[in-house]
């Protein structure tokens, strides 16, 4: 009797059947699971990303102004122009000050979220860093504008402290200086660091969170200081969440459209440069091979990082 | 000589509080320079704390710790002539294992070339001959260890600490490492202080331990003397198992009121018509369970009165399993019986 059961299958209603047949065949349920998400990036971001590298090799005639639709180097010729050279160094300068300072400013709050602070201490740093996310950045960079505008609460602030004289000064200083914060490159890089700064927080604090810390004291076990331990063990392992931080911070930066047109001296940044050459100029092919040099250098910043170990403890 | 420097630690009074909960209690310990002293308990029962206090990642809350008779309460741990392997072996992820093993000589800044030739000759004691440029990553667990106790023994501490150094390992690599372990301590003939939940690995490996019950140790001594002659009924119970004889049992077998504890491999199981030996006690009882353990059988016999007596025997050409439900006497001699603390 029992042997007869065990010989002949079970009758097994269509789910059964099709859990069955998914559950023979998992290549098959791992297709399935990846088909929406890889052809959303492939559609979405690898393809136009591929047009826009094309459209950066088209060129534009220089009589008619149409474009011309085959491959040369012309297009790049044309962003080489030391002008065009001074956008894309300012533009990486800002991104690099910026990423500096975030990585600065975050890193201590990170270690003292990942280390000292209390469960409770640190949802509530935790809820404040991300706070400022929930609402508009447009609205955000605007009041920023207002904030540091020479009618602003920051002006009002170093009047009332009678510290007038040292707001001059900061405005006189040549290249950063200008004639408000708000028209100034100093207003932008803080507005640049305020807006950015929790994508270098996130990542650092995640990043010494996971620091066990044996490693630490194991470290001053064995003879080290806390400052050796702090160069030899504690960045190192950090090193890898500041890289992703300064990705962000970075990237973000250089693209960024928003705030160098709503603060500062209006100078151009290659965000606003790629709005203006492919609306106001309709040169697409130009605005395309601007977008590719925030590619290119964030390539070269990765293999750097990779160089620097930064992605050995991952 | 003087008489402290034969002491390599010595707690007075040691206290360490977190909170409301005392982890280390009022202890009181001395371990012998070139001494294996274990560091026996359950969890949450102080042992790991002393080890961090010696160790210097906790500072005591009240008393005196002395490392050769110095002073060393408020000395942090890079300043102390102790290193520490960890429970988790704590190997930096980011540095291969010749960096691993020579940190210590790295951060004295000693030559990168007698550096390696003393990570060399370390690797070559824990048999890890030629794995410099491997990744902890890339080691299996066994492996992972001999690493951590190569880089904690690089420094030639006066004492090494072992923070449960082999809990994370099969049985067989185990007592592989346990063996192991005492032959290099016996070669580079320094302190190990060694903490353990495991009263085997303790009773195996040590010169004495210390056995810790909520924050206070219940009893130092040799592993014979803790094992044959447990003082409170916590170490009787904990190292290994013991039958306890108390009320009116005690008074009638050993002649006083008391809590006795006896080993179970004491008690003589004889059938019930066989005499027991000149001046032996004598329980009877019934068969209960017959626990067949391999080398050893393990009776459970039921007393008149309801209580149970554990026995263990080598087996022998005797079918132990037929004793089941047979009446038995269960003997043992007078002064097997220990006495414990109340």
């Amino acid at each position: 009797m029992a042997n007869a059961a065990r010989s002949a299958p079970r009758a097994l209603n269509i789910g059964q059947q099709l859990s069955r047949f998914f559950f023979l065949h998992p290549r098959l349920v791992l297709l399935l699971l990846l088909a929406l998400p890889l052809g959303w990036l492939l559609a979405l971001y690898v393809l136009p990303l591929g047009l826009l590298v094309i459209q950066s090799f088209y060129r534009v005639d220089d009589f008619s102004g149409v474009m011309v639709r085959e491959l040369s180097f012309q297009t790049y010729g044309a962003l080489f122009t030391p002008s065009n050279l001074e956008i894309i160094l300012r533009s990486a300068v800002m991104a690099a000050l910026v990423t500096f300072a975030c990585a600065l400013i975050a890193f201590p709050l990170a270690y003292y979220m990942a280390r000292f602070a209390g469960k409770r201490t640190r949802s509530l740093l935790y809820l404040a860093v991300l706070l400022p996310l929930w609402s508009s950045y447009i609205v955000r960079v605007y009041s920023w504008k207002l904030i540091l505008a020479n009618e602003g609460v920051i002006n009002w602030l170093f009047e009332a402290l009678g510290l007038g004289g040292v707001r001059d000064a900061l405005l006189n200083l040549p290249v950063i200086g200008g004639s408000s914060l708000s028209f100034s490159y100093l207003g932008m890089f803080f507005v640049f660091v305020y807006i950015w700064i929790p994508y270098m927080i996130l990542p650092t604090y995640a990043a010494l969170e996971r620091v066990p810390r044996s490693l630490i004291e194991v470290s001053g076990d064995l003879g080290a200081r806390p400052g050796y331990t702090f160069r030899k063990v504690i960045l190192p392992l950090a090193f890898p969440g500041i890289v992703a931080g300064s990705i962000f911070t970075f990237s973000l930066t250089l693209g960024d459209y928003i705030i160098p047109t709503v603060i500062g001296n209006s100078s151009f940044f290659i965000g606003p440069v790629v709005n203006t050459l492919q609306g106001t100029t309709g040169n697409v092919p130009l605005a395309a091979a601007f977008t590719v040099v925030p590619i290119v250098i964030m390539g070269a910043y990765l293999l750097v990082a990779r160089r620097l170990g930064a992605f050995d403890a991952l | 000589m003087d008489v402290s420097s034969q002491i390599a630690v010595r707690f007075q009074g040691v206290s360490r509080a977190f909170g409301e909960v005392r982890a280390v209690d009022a202890v009181d310990l001395e371990i012998h320079d070139g001494e294996f002293f274990s560091m026996l308990g359950p969890s949450g029962s102080g042992k790991t704390t002393c080890l961090r206090l010696i160790a210097g990642f906790e500072q005591p809350s009240a008393g005196s710790i002395q490392l050769y008779g110095e002073e060393v309460a408020g000395v942090p741990p890079f300043l102390r002539d102790v290193n520490t392997v960890f429970q988790d072996y704590a190997l930096f992820p980011h540095m291969n294992v010749g960096d691993n093993v020579g940190y210590g000589l790295m951060v004295k800044r000693t030559p990168a070339a007698q550096r390696r030739e003393q990570v060399r000759e370390m690797l070559e004691m824990v048999q890890l001959t030629g794995f410099e440029a491997r990744k902890p990553s890339q080691l299996s667990g066994g492996q992972r260890q001999r690493v951590a106790l190569a880089r904690a023994l690089i420094n030639h501490p006066r004492v090494l600490l072992l923070d449960e150094p082999l809990g994370a390992l099969d049985l067989k690599l185990r007592q592989q490492m346990q063996i192991e372990l005492k032959t290099i301590q016996h070669r580079v003939g320094i302190t190990f202080i060694f903490v353990t939940h495991d009263q085997e690995e303790a009773l195996t490996m040590s010169d004495r331990i210390a056995v810790f019950n909520r924050g206070k140790i219940e009893q130092i001594g040799a592993p014979a003397e803790i094992y044959e002659r447990p003082r409170t009924l916590f170490v009787a119970g904990f190292v290994g198992t013991s039958n306890l004889l108390s009320g009116e049992r005690a008074r009638r077998l050993m002649g006083r009121d008391g809590l006795f504890a006896i080993r179970p491999e004491k008690i003589s199981v004889l059938l019930a018509n066989q005499p027991p030996p000149e001046g032996a006690l004598c329980e009877q009882g019934t068969v209960r369970d017959v626990v067949y353990l391999g080398a050893s059988t393990r009776y459970v016999v039921a007393l008149p009165d309801g209580a149970e007596l554990i026995a263990v025997a080598q087996n022998s050409a005797r079918n132990a399993a037929a004793l089941r439900d047979h009446p038995v006497s269960l003997t043992w001699s007078r002064e097997d019986a220990v006495l414990l603390e109340s």
